[in-house]
C-alpha cells in the first residue's frame, strides 16, 4: 500500500478565515446545480407533469370550459406555472429525507458553518428549479398562443411572485423532510395534502360555478390569491391589494417554519 | 497550500491539559433507555484510542456526544481544550468526524464532494480544488476523482469519507466503525491509513466492535457495554487483568460438552466459553497446575479431548471475562460471510 507514505506527504492545513453564512449558502447553491448537471432526469420529472397538464387541459377541457382552446389557455396558463412551484416544492422535501437518511447532514452538523446554510442551499436549488421549469412552460404557452398582455415586466414581477411563492411553500416540505425518514412517504404525504389545495382553487375554473359552501373555501384558499395576484401580473390590471393577499401565506410559512426547522435540525 | 495565510496556527492548544478529550460522567438517555450511563474518558493527545464494545453499548452515541452532534443530559467533557457545554460551537472548530454510514453526495463526483467541504471551510476557488487534489492524491483517489460516488466501492467511499474529514488537519478524529462492512483487503487499507494519520500526529479516536481492529490499532483501548465502561488500559493491560492465562481445550465427542464444560467450571470455579461452531471450550484458568488438574478431572471421566492448549487470552475473552457474553470477533465474522 503506497497511502501510508503518500499520507505522510500530505501537507497539514489550517482553517482558512470563517466565510460568511452568505458564502456557505452559495455553496450549497453549487451544490444543487451540480445535482443537475448529475441527474437531469430531475428535471424531466419537474417539466413534463406541468406541460401534460398544459396541453391535456388546454385541448381537451378548453373548449367546454371557456368556448375555445385558445382562450382558455389565456386564462389557464398562469395558474399553471403556481401549480407547478407548489408541485416542485414536494421534490426539495423528498431530496432533504433522502439525504438525511445517508449521515450527509451530520457531515454538515459537524462542519462549523452557519446552522441554516444547508437548508438555504436547497432553497437556492428550489428556486432555480423553479425558474427552469416556469421559463418552460412559459415558452410553450407562447408557442400555443398564450400572450401575456402586461408585456416582459409583467413576466418579470409573476416570475418575482413565484418565487416567493416557492421560498415559502419549501418551508412546509423541508419540516416534512426533517419528520419524515422516508423520501416516498414526503411525496405522498406532500401529494395528499397538495392535491385539494391546487383543485379547489382558481387554477383550472372560474369558482363562480361551484357550490356555496366550495367557494367559501376557495376564495379563501392561498393558492387562489396566488393565481389571482400571478393572473393580475401577467394580464395586466394587478391592484396592490391582490399582491399582498397572495404573499400572506409565503410570509406566515416562512416566519414559522424557518425556525421550527432550525429547532428540529439542532434537536436531532 | 500557497493560498492560505501562513499566520495561522495549527490547532494550537488552548490549555496545557496533555488531552485531547476530557469526559467525566456522561450520559445520555433515549426514553428510558441509557445509551451512555456515565463514561468518564480520558485521551491523550497523538495516539490512537478505541472504544471498543458490541452493538447497542453506546459506543456511537459516546461519540457523537464528543462531536456535538448529540447534547448529552449530564456530565462535562472538553475537547481539544474547547469545553463542550459552555462552548460547543467551538468543538467543530478542533474536529472531524467520520460517522458509520458514508456521509457523501452520492450523484456528484469524489472531486465535487471534497470542493464543496473544502468551500464550507471557506477555501476559496483554486485552493479549494488544489486541496481536494492533494487529498485525492494522498488517498490513492486521484484516478477516480471524476467518478460519481455512487460508482465507488466500499473502501473507496470510506477512504473519500475519511479524506472528506481532513479538509482542515483535525485535532482530534473521530471515526466511528471505520472498517464495518469492509472486505478485509479494505479492512487493511484502512488500518493502514488510519496508522499513517496518527503517524502525522492526528489524535484519533475510533470505535469498533472489532477485537482485533482494536487490538491491531489502539495503544488504549476502552471496552464499553450497555452504555458503561467496564476495563480501560493498553491490549496487554487487559489481557494481563483478566489472569494469567486461558485453557482452551477441543472434545472429540460433541455430546459431552456439557458435561465437559460443567466439570471445567466446578474445578476452576470460571464460566466456560463455548465456541459456536466446534466442541471447543476456553475458560480462565487460574495457575497452570490448577488447569492441569482439570484436565486430569476430564481424563479419568473419560472424555476424550481432540485437543488443548493454554495461552493469553485473545481480546475476545478478555471481553468474555468482563462482559460475561462473547464479543465479535473479525475472524469469526469472516469464517461465516
Amino acid at each position: 500500500m503506497s497511502d501510508t507514505s503518500q499520507l505522510q506527504k500530505l501537507p497539514k492545513v489550517a482553517r482558512p478565515s470563517t466565510p460568511s453564512a452568505l458564502s456557505n449558502a452559495l455553496v450549497f447553491g453549487w451544490r444543487a446545480v451540480l445535482k443537475f448537471k448529475h441527474v437531469p432526469e430531475q428535471l424531466f420529472d419537474l417539466v413534463m407533469t406541468p406541460i401534460m397538464f398544459t396541453l391535456l387541459f388546454t385541448f381537451v377541457f378548453g373548449g367546454a370550459l371557456a368556448g375555445s382552446p385558445s382562450e382558455y389557455l389565456q386564462f389557464f396558463l398562469p395558474g399553471i406555472l403556481v401549480q407547478t412551484v407548489v408541485f416542485n416544492a414536494v421534490y426539495s422535501g423528498m431530496g432533504l429525507s433522502t439525504d438525511l437518511g445517508k449521515g450527509l447532514f451530520d457531515r454538515f452538523r459537524s462542519l462549523p458553518i452557519w446552522s441554516l446554510a444547508p437548508f438555504a442551499g436547497l432553497m437556492v436549488g428550489d428556486i432555480l428549479r423553479h425558474l427552469i421549469a416556469g421559463t418552460i412552460i412559459l415558452i410553450i404557452g407562447l408557442i400555443l398562443g398564450y400572450r401575456p398582455e402586461a408585456g416582459l415586466f409583467g413576466i418579470i414581477a409573476a416570475f418575482a411572485m413565484l418565487i416567493a411563492i416557492g421560498f415559502g411553500m419549501g418551508w412546509i416540505f423541508i419540516v416534512l423532510g426533517l419528520l419524515i425518514r422516508t423520501p416516498t412517504t414526503v411525496m405522498t404525504l406532500g401529494f395528499t395534502f397538495l392535491f385539494p389545495l391546487v383543485f379547489a382553487s382558481n387554477i383550472m375554473v372560474d369558482p363562480a360555478t361551484m357550490p356555496d359552501w366550495l367557494r367559501a373555501f376557495v376564495d379563501v384558499n392561498p393558492v387562489s390569491l396566488m393565481t389571482s395576484a400571478i393572473r393580475g401580473l401577467m394580464g395586466g390590471g394587478v391592484s396592490l391589494g391582490e399582491i399582498l393577499l397572495a404573499l400572506i401565506a409565503p410570509v406566515v410559512l416562512t416566519a414559522v417554519l424557518a425556525p421550527t426547522t432550525l429547532w428540529l435540525y439542532l434537536r436531532r | 497550500m500557497n493560498d492560505t495565510s501562513p499566520a495561522i496556527k495549527l490547532n494550537a492548544p488552548l490549555d496545557a491539559s496533555p488531552n485531547a478529550i476530557s469526559a467525566r460522567g456522561l450520559v445520555k438517555a433515549f426514553g428510558d433507555v441509557r445509551a451512555v450511563d456515565g463514561i468518564d474518558l480520558d485521551v491523550p493527545r497523538g495516539i490512537i484510542f478505541a472504544v471498543l464494545g458490541p452493538n447497542g453499548a453506546g459506543k456511537t452515541t459516546l461519540m457523537r456526544m464528543l462531536a456535538t452532534l448529540t447534547r448529552p443530559d449530564a456530565g462535562s467533557a472538553s475537547v481539544m481544550g474547547h469545553d463542550l457545554i459552555s462552548a460547543p460551537h467551538a468543538v467543530p472548530t478542533a474536529i472531524a468526524m467520520t460517522g458509520q454510514f458514508a456521509s457523501l453526495d452520492e450523484d456528484l463526483t469524489g472531486r465535487e464532494n471534497l470542493v464543496l467541504l473544502a468551500r464550507l471551510w471557506g477555501f476559496r476557488g483554486r485552493a479549494a480544488k488544489a486541496r481536494a487534489d492533494d487529498l485525492l492524491a494522498a488517498f490513492d483517489l486521484s484516478a477516480a476523482a471524476t467518478k460519481q460516488v455512487k460508482d465507488y466501492s466500499g473502501g473507496m467511499r470510506r477512504r473519500l469519507d475519511i479524506a472528506a474529514s481532513l479538509i482542515v488537519t483535525p485535532g482530534v478524529l473521530f471515526l466511528d466503525e471505520p472498517t464495518t462492512g469492509l472486505d478485509p483487503k479494505a479492512r487493511k487499507d484502512v488500518w493502514a491509513m488510519i496508522r499513517g494519520l496518527a503517524d502525522s500526529g492526528v489524535t484519533i479516536l475510533l470505535t469498533t466492535q472489532y477485537l482485533e481492529e482494536a487490538d491491531q490499532l489502539a495503544a488504549r483501548i476502552a471496552v464499553i457495554d450497555r452504555g458503561k465502561k467496564i476495563a480501560e488500559g493498553t491490549s496487554r493491560e487487559l489481557k494481563a487483568a483478566t489472569g494469567s492465562g486461558f485453557l482452551h481445550v477441543a472434545i472429540a465427542d460433541p455430546a459431552r460438552l456439557d458435561e465437559a464444560a460443567g466439570i471445567l467450571e466446578q474445578r476452576l470455579g470460571h464460566k466456560a466459553n463455548r465456541s459456536t461452531e466446534g466442541a471447543e471450550l476456553s475458560i480462565l484458568a487460574g495457575t497452570a497446575k490448577d488447569a492441569n488438574e482439570a484436565l486430569a478431572v476430564l481424563v479419568g471421566q473419560g472424555i476424550e479431548l481432540s485437543n488443548f492448549s493454554m495461552g493469553q487470552p485473545s481480546l475476545d475473552e478478555v471481553f468474555f471475562a468482563l462482559t460475561g457474553q462473547p464479543g465479535t470477533d473479525t475472524s469469526r465474522e469472516e469464517a461465516t460471510l
